[in-house]
């Protein structure tokens, strides 16, 4: 009965609210934009600051909603934003700083159709803007894409762990699709806030107010002298290092005996899945990777799987941008397709079924000559 | 099981809200369900789509072209969504927002007047029950009492005095729908 009760029929976006209410966020900074309203909504009926205490605002604009959060992390609270791509375009500025100054924060994404105010429908049009840094300088943002609203759910509390463990900010990186669908999702256990005592505890970097024997704690991301900002940068590169080498995630489906991978994230490898159902229909053994850590990106990951397959599609609703790092990782070895639509038009499975069919033509007459 | 299911009409008859009925219903059941709405800039009177699938195993894409049930309750969605049926899949219409009836004889069509018992029934606001009590007798994926449940757990409880009135609306569709012989 308990599970009963824990399960639910959920938008993603409505999703992300509640997950982020029971993970414990101290608060929410957001502006309204299709298609991820239903966040800022589904948070202003839960009405949280009268249950747990979280602080839930509607900026005046995007830009003070990411220096909200860049001053909310700088004190060691679980802060949030959330926006469209339009929406997190403006964003961009406030990242980098966070990137900067350290501060811990998550932000999450709904993609919508680009560029400019382009669309309201679904699209991965960000995957540049959100893995090659948005903003200026040299600087990674941790990217998570969930391809379920399980995993709209699940990825709050991850994303959140992931930006305190490396006081870096994280990225949900989501889509109209997963954002507006429903499916059944089952909301992580109530966790309290944190309270003042021990964040300074835990977070002995955070702004809690200087006690005596202690120096001040500054954010800044700015440093005239270059030679202090050289040392922070490497100090930084050698903390993404690190990232790389603990954080990398990924999904495989049917890859071991695959002729074939598709590889694709977030919704579209949703529909990247039910194409690979019905190519081995067909009797063509395809496998599917989801990379879930967009940055950092699964490369050894794919080369592996790349020795063994005798081509690589890669499914997007863009015209290309994952595929730079599938080719990255291939180093040529392997054949590598793209199959896309954009701005707003979402691919079905057949039209990736079909793109897969025709690479395996297109392979097979250039080994005939 | 597996059942890929497309409603669609015009905005305001309550397509996206008996897709979500449906989806939930069948979630009690024990099932995998996605709900997936064209959302847009949609406006009342303008068209309203969602594609409901419902299986006993995972669901990979939310997203199909192709349907085993669309339940069509205009013009517009009757033209996009007719081919779409899988043959041998079932088409269930309501003939009032009709002109040019469906064709195809390779599916089976079944009709409801929801709009006419909606008028009887003296609300409008029953019509997409009348349309999902009548899905529920041509192709029983959910019983009815989970329907009932599917309301009561989705509906405010400041609504719930009208679940009454929309189970009468449920049983009225089950009795009213008219499977049509194909030629």
């Amino acid at each position: 009965m308990q599970q009963q009760q824990d399960t639910m029929l959920l938008k993603g976006n409505e999703a992300i609210a509640l997950a982020a209410i029971r993970c414990g966020c101290d608060g929410f900074f957001g502006y309204p934009i299709t298609p991820q309203s239903e966040i800022l909504e589904t948070l202003c009926k839960e009405k949280p600051w009268e249950t747990t205490g979280m602080t839930v605002l509607q900026a005046e604009s995007e830009l003070a909603s990411i220096n909200m959060v860049y001053a909310g992390g700088a004190t060691g609270k679980r802060v949030m934003t959330s926006s469209s791509s339009p929406g997190v375009a403006l964003m961009q500025e406030g990242i980098t700083y966070m990137a900067g100054a350290e501060i811990p924060g998550v932000i999450v994404n709904v993609q919508r159709g680009g560029p400019g105010l382009g669309t309201i429908q679904p699209s991965q049009a960000d995957y540049f803007q959100s893995t090659r840094g948005g903003g200026n300088g040299d600087y990674e943002v941790i990217v998570l894409a969930p391809a379920s609203v399980q995993e709209m759910a699940d990825f709050i509390g991850l994303a959140f762990e992931l930006a305190f463990r490396y006081r870096n900010p994280a990225l949900i990186l989501s889509d109209g699709v997963i954002g507006q669908m429903m499916e059944k999702v089952v909301l992580p256990p109530q966790q309290p806030r944190l309270t003042e005592d021990e964040i300074a505890q835990r977070y002995p970097w955070a702004a809690t107010g200087r006690k005596a024997g202690r120096s001040s704690n500054i954010f800044t991301s700015l440093e005239l002298n270059p030679e202090v900002q050289e040392t922070h940068n490497l100090h930084l590169q050698e903390k993404y290092a690190r990232i790389r080498r603990n954080e990398v995630r990924y999904e495989e489906y049917m890859c071991e005996d695959a002729d074939y991978l598709v590889v694709a994230f977030g919704s579209a490898a949703r529909m990247a899945q039910k194409a690979i159902e019905e190519l081995r229909q067909k009797g063509i053994r395809a496998g599917l990777l989801r990379p879930i850590t967009l940055w950092p990106f699964p490369y050894e990951c794919i080369a592996r799987l790349a020795t063994g397959v005798k081509g690589i599609l890669c499914a997007e609703i863009n015209a290309g941008q994952m595929l730079q790092d599938i080719r990255l990782a291939v180093e040529g070895r392997t054949p590598v397709s793209h199959y896309g639509r954009l701005g707003g038009m979402v691919p079905t499975p057949e039209e990736i079924e079909e793109a897969l069919i025709k690479m395996t033509r297109t392979l097979n007459t250039n080994s005939h000559e | 099981m597996k059942k890929e299911i497309i409603i669609s009409g015009f905005g305001g008859q309550g397509v996206l809200s008996m897709g979500k009925i449906l989806a939930y219903s069948a979630l009690m059941e024990g099932r995998e369900v996605s709900w997936f709405p064209a959302y847009g800039p949609e406006q009342r009177g303008g068209t309203a789509n969602v594609s409901v699938i419902i299986s006993d195993q995972r669901i990979s894409s939310p997203i199909v072209s192709t349907f085993d049930t669309a339940i069509i309750l205009n013009q517009p969605s009757l033209q996009r969504f007719e081919p779409s049926i899988r043959p041998g899949g079932i088409l269930l219409y309501d003939p009032y927002g009709i002109s040019t009836p469906p064709l195809r004889n390779d599916i089976h069509i079944c009709r409801i007047n929801a709009m006419d018992v909606a008028a009887e029934m003296n609300n409008v606001k029953a019509f997409n029950m009348i349309v999902l009590g009548a899905l529920l007798k041509v192709m029983p994926i959910v019983t009815l009492e989970n329907v009932i449940t599917a309301l009561r757990k989705t509906l405010p409880e400041r609504h719930h005095h009208l679940i009454p009135l929309n189970e009468d609306a449920l049983r009225k569709g089950m009795e009213q729908v008219t499977p049509i012989l194909n030629p």
